[in-house]
């Protein structure tokens, strides 16, 4: 047992305790998490900052709206339309086409409109949010998966996390949805999670439910050593959102589009852990080397050169 | 700066609450266990006589608060018709009834709860004049004088002179001087009194007391006690106790003294046939409940400001109450340094007061009948598509529902006592069922098993813990406690080291 500890700590691993008591608490100020706990401000935020997100098509904000909502998406055969205040992918319904009238789901289960606005109205009435808070739903542009990952993705869209502490992105790691995953990309249901060197933009290490992978479960594809193409743009994305909302630690979310390229989908006050996993590596070493040169790294372009320098 | 802050805290509220506590326990004397008994006993003054039809006004000396080793926890006068003063009189408590007219045959009563061998509450003795003893004269005086000069040259200091005079006075075949001074048909009294005045005579405080002995542990009262009388001499710092057969010092620590003096304890004026009996009989009482009544005389707004001074209804409230916060501890322990997973923050705690009421099997067993209960019934209101506060509603009614036909079904089918789910949080019950609903749509089965097992652990273990008899006492007779533990929940808030669970989450990483 104290050997575990003892290794986890010489790897720097980053802990639930500590990284609430050490990071969250002490960098990111409450006032700040309404920024990114609501998505839709965290877009019109980002919308402000000139940084890409994917493109709003409505909201519905009261039950009245809800008998329209779907005139929202009239000439859309993809759409997305997710909680304001959700979390950890809760929530989130991802409709990629149409059929006879209904409606047809990523996974490919057929659902009819009333459902939809049985979502919406569960959506409404705070189901998905934090504490059970009356929300909001968004309905937004469905993303179309870039052909990087085209061959490691199962259904979903697999997306990109950056941990950005005082503005300097420190680790990073791709999801990839899995059939099991059932085309969501978190990792506790059963998403492989690639760990992404930073400064290359290569996958160098992945993990799949507790297992180390090398290959896509479902396409046997090699997860491993797969490029994301204009990395650098995507450290710098994910730099600049420290700048936009103030947050000292935060994960930002970025999806490849196909046509209109990096998107910021989400921003998360309090990032998983289990990126360390994808990584095989720990967090608290390079956490520690941000804080000690935080006075040298003003500069977008600085901290991004300590960054691609440092990880 | 911020950890500083936090340490000093948690020591200040350490050391405030943990003072108190100790204060209240070791000073005040309330016991730690709850199964502390003392043994007290209830003694009896009974005082008859015959009135004349006249105003009538009868003294009776009664026990001091101040007797060393013993605590009188409460005392009652019962009279019919008497007015009752209390005096102090010299070195002796005295009771006065009084009324303007009585005739015939009279009964009263002083009664009183005394407790062995308890701290005493006494401040030291006062320390008295030197004595000047001039009743002796002519031969007693020279035999008085000439018994000292034996005495002493065979002494070293006051007790041993003490006891040497004791065993004198003692000795069966008595010299001229000692039954001088005794005079005729002697007895033990006649001898204390001899002692106490050759001794005042030669400068040495003494005195002879009347007491009882309180002996015996059957629950039987012990009638017609007859008063005994031994010797207290001031020793230079307090009055120590001389036995009268043996001159040994101090006495049994059960003889209590019930009043300075030797002669009669009371006394009357318009009437006659005054006569006083004592009895006494043993009482088993809880530590507790003496502590209480002593702090009443010793502490009275310490206790005042307690939470025995409300109803007890009130205070049985509040033993359960106060277990919620060692719950609570509990919890932040098993989440925050084991890392198990619950649903609901407090729920545990909650469903773990319920266990209470139903017993720990019964209690698991009641609670995943009525969460699988309604899960099925949630899963069935699914398909209804019900907006979300009617089906929360609708699930806590069934739940209620169930509840309800359970106690008359196990009433029914032979058991005992029915079911006395009362205190079942029916609402926790229901906010248990849709979390794990929403938990199973959409993480899977696997997980809400988990989280679930993990409340049913927490609940058992926080159960566990807060049905121990010894922690409902101490936090109920030491609330104070509290801030013990909140100290200690401050501290456990800034662990920032790894929980257990991350061990086994984190293990890919580890070693390799």
């Amino acid at each position: 047992m104290s050997w575990i500890v003892s290794d986890l700590k010489r790897k720097g691993i980053l802990a639930i305790n500590k990284r609430n008591a050490d990071y969250t608490l002490k960098y990111n100020p409450r006032r700040l998490y309404p920024l990114v706990d609501d998505k839709l401000r965290t877009k019109q935020l980002a919308l402000d900052n000139g940084i890409g997100v994917p493109p709003l098509y409505g909201v519905v904000e009261v039950e009245g709206q809800v008998r329209r909502v779907l005139e929202n998406v009239r000439d859309k055969t993809d759409f997305v339309i997710k909680p304001a205040h959700g979390s950890g992918g809760e929530g989130i319904l991802v409709i990629g086409g149409r059929t006879n009238g209904k409606f047809r789901k990523a996974s490919g289960t057929i659902i009819t409109s009333e459902e939809i606005r049985h979502h919406v109205y569960n959506t409404l009435s705070g189901l998905y949010s934090l504490g059970g808070q009356p929300d909001k739903a968004i309905i937004e542009y469905r993303v179309q998966f870039d052909p990087t990952f085209e061959h490691i993705s199962y259904l979903g869209v697999p997306d990109i996390r950056i941990i950005v502490f005082l503005g300097v992105p420190v680790m990073s790691m791709v999801r990839l949805p899995t059939r099991m995953s059932d085309g969501k990309a978190n990792l506790h249901q059963g998403a492989v999670g690639a760990g992404i060197n930073i400064p290359t933009g290569t996958t160098i290490s992945a993990v799949w439910e507790n297992d180390i992978v090398e290959e896509h479960p479902d396409t046997g594809y090699p997860v491993v050593g797969v490029t994301i193409p204009n990395w650098k743009d995507l450290l710098e994305m994910a730099a600049k959102c420290h700048d936009m909302t103030g947050l000292g630690y935060q994960g930002v979310d970025i999806v490849l589009d196909r046509d209109m390229g990096p998107l910021v989908l989400e921003l998360n006050a309090r990032p998983g852990l289990n990126i360390q996993i994808a990584n095989k590596a720990g967090l608290l070493k390079r956490l520690d080397a941000v804080e000690k040169h935080r006075d040298s790294l003003k500069s977008l372009s600085d901290r991004i050169s300590f960054a691609l320098d440092n990880f | 700066m911020n950890r500083v802050h936090l340490y000093v805290m948690a020591a200040v509220l350490t050391i405030a609450g943990g003072g108190f506590f100790l204060y209240k326990a070791y000073i005040v004397g309330f016991p730690l266990s709850y199964k502390t008994e003392t043994t007290a006993w209830k003694v009896e003054a009974r005082v008859t006589f015959t009135a004349a039809g006249k105003p009538v006004k009868v003294s009776l000396l009664i026990p001091d608060h101040q007797v060393k080793g013993f605590a009188i926890l409460n005392e009652t006068f019962i009279s019919s018709g008497f007015g009752i003063v209390t005096t102090m009189e010299k070195d002796n408590r005295q009771a006065t009834w009084s009324i303007r007219r009585a005739a015939g045959k009279q009964t009263l009563y002083y009664q009183s709860t005394i407790e062995l061998a308890a701290r005493s509450v006494t401040t030291g003795d006062s320390t008295p004049p030197k004595p000047k003893d001039t009743t002796l004269e002519g031969t007693s005086l020279q035999a008085a004088k000439s018994l000292m000069k034996e005495v002493k040259k065979r002494s070293a200091d006051i007790p041993s002179m003490v006891a040497e005079l004791i065993t004198q006075l003692n000795r069966d075949d008595p010299d001229d001087n000692v039954k001088l001074l005794i005079g005729p048909k002697p007895n033990r009294k006649k001898r204390m009194i001899a002692a106490s005045r050759v001794l005042r005579f030669s400068g040495v405080p003494a005195r002879v007391v009347s007491g009882i002995r309180l002996r015996g542990t059957t629950p039987d009262f012990y009638k017609n006690i007859d008063l005994i009388h031994w010797l207290e001499v001031y020793d230079g710092k307090a009055w120590a106790s001389f036995s009268p057969a043996t001159g040994k010092s101090p006495v049994p620590e059960h003889w209590f003294r019930w009043c300075v003096g030797a002669g009669h304890p009371a006394n009357i004026e318009g009437g006659d046939n005054l006569r006083v009996t004592f009895s006494a009989r043993p009482l088993v009482e809880k530590a507790l409940s003496s502590a209480v009544n002593r702090a009443e005389v010793s502490h009275p707004s310490l206790l005042k400001f307690s939470l025995f001074s409300l109803p007890v209804s009130t205070q049985a409230v509040y033993r359960v109450l106060l277990l919620v916060p060692v719950g609570a501890f509990l919890l932040v322990l098993l989440r925050n340094v084991v890392g198990i997973k619950t649903f609901g923050t407090f729920m545990p705690v909650l469903i773990a007061l319920s266990f209470r009421e139903t017993g720990l099997i019964r209690g698991i067993v009641i609670f995943v009948v009525l969460v699988a209960l309604g899960l099925g019934v949630r899963f069935w209101l699914e398909q209804l598509k019900l907006l979300v506060v009617p089906r929360l509603a609708a699930v806590l009614i069934v739940v209620v529902g169930l509840m309800t036909m359970l106690s008359v079904m196990t009433k029914a089918l032979g058991g005992h006592t029915g079911l006395s789910v009362a205190l079942f949080p029916m609402v926790i019950l229901t906010m248990t069922i849709e979390r794990m609903s929403i938990v199973v749509e959409e993480r899977g089965l696997w997980e809400a098993l988990t989280s679930g097992m993990g409340s049913i652990i927490c609940a058992s273990l926080a159960y566990m813990v807060m049905n121990i008899k010894e922690v409902e006492h101490l936090v109920f007779v030491f609330p104070e406690l509290l801030l013990v533990l909140l100290a200690a929940t401050l501290m456990v808030g800034r662990y920032t080291g790894y929980r257990l669970m991350d061990l086994y989450r984190f293990k890919a990483l580890a070693g390799s």
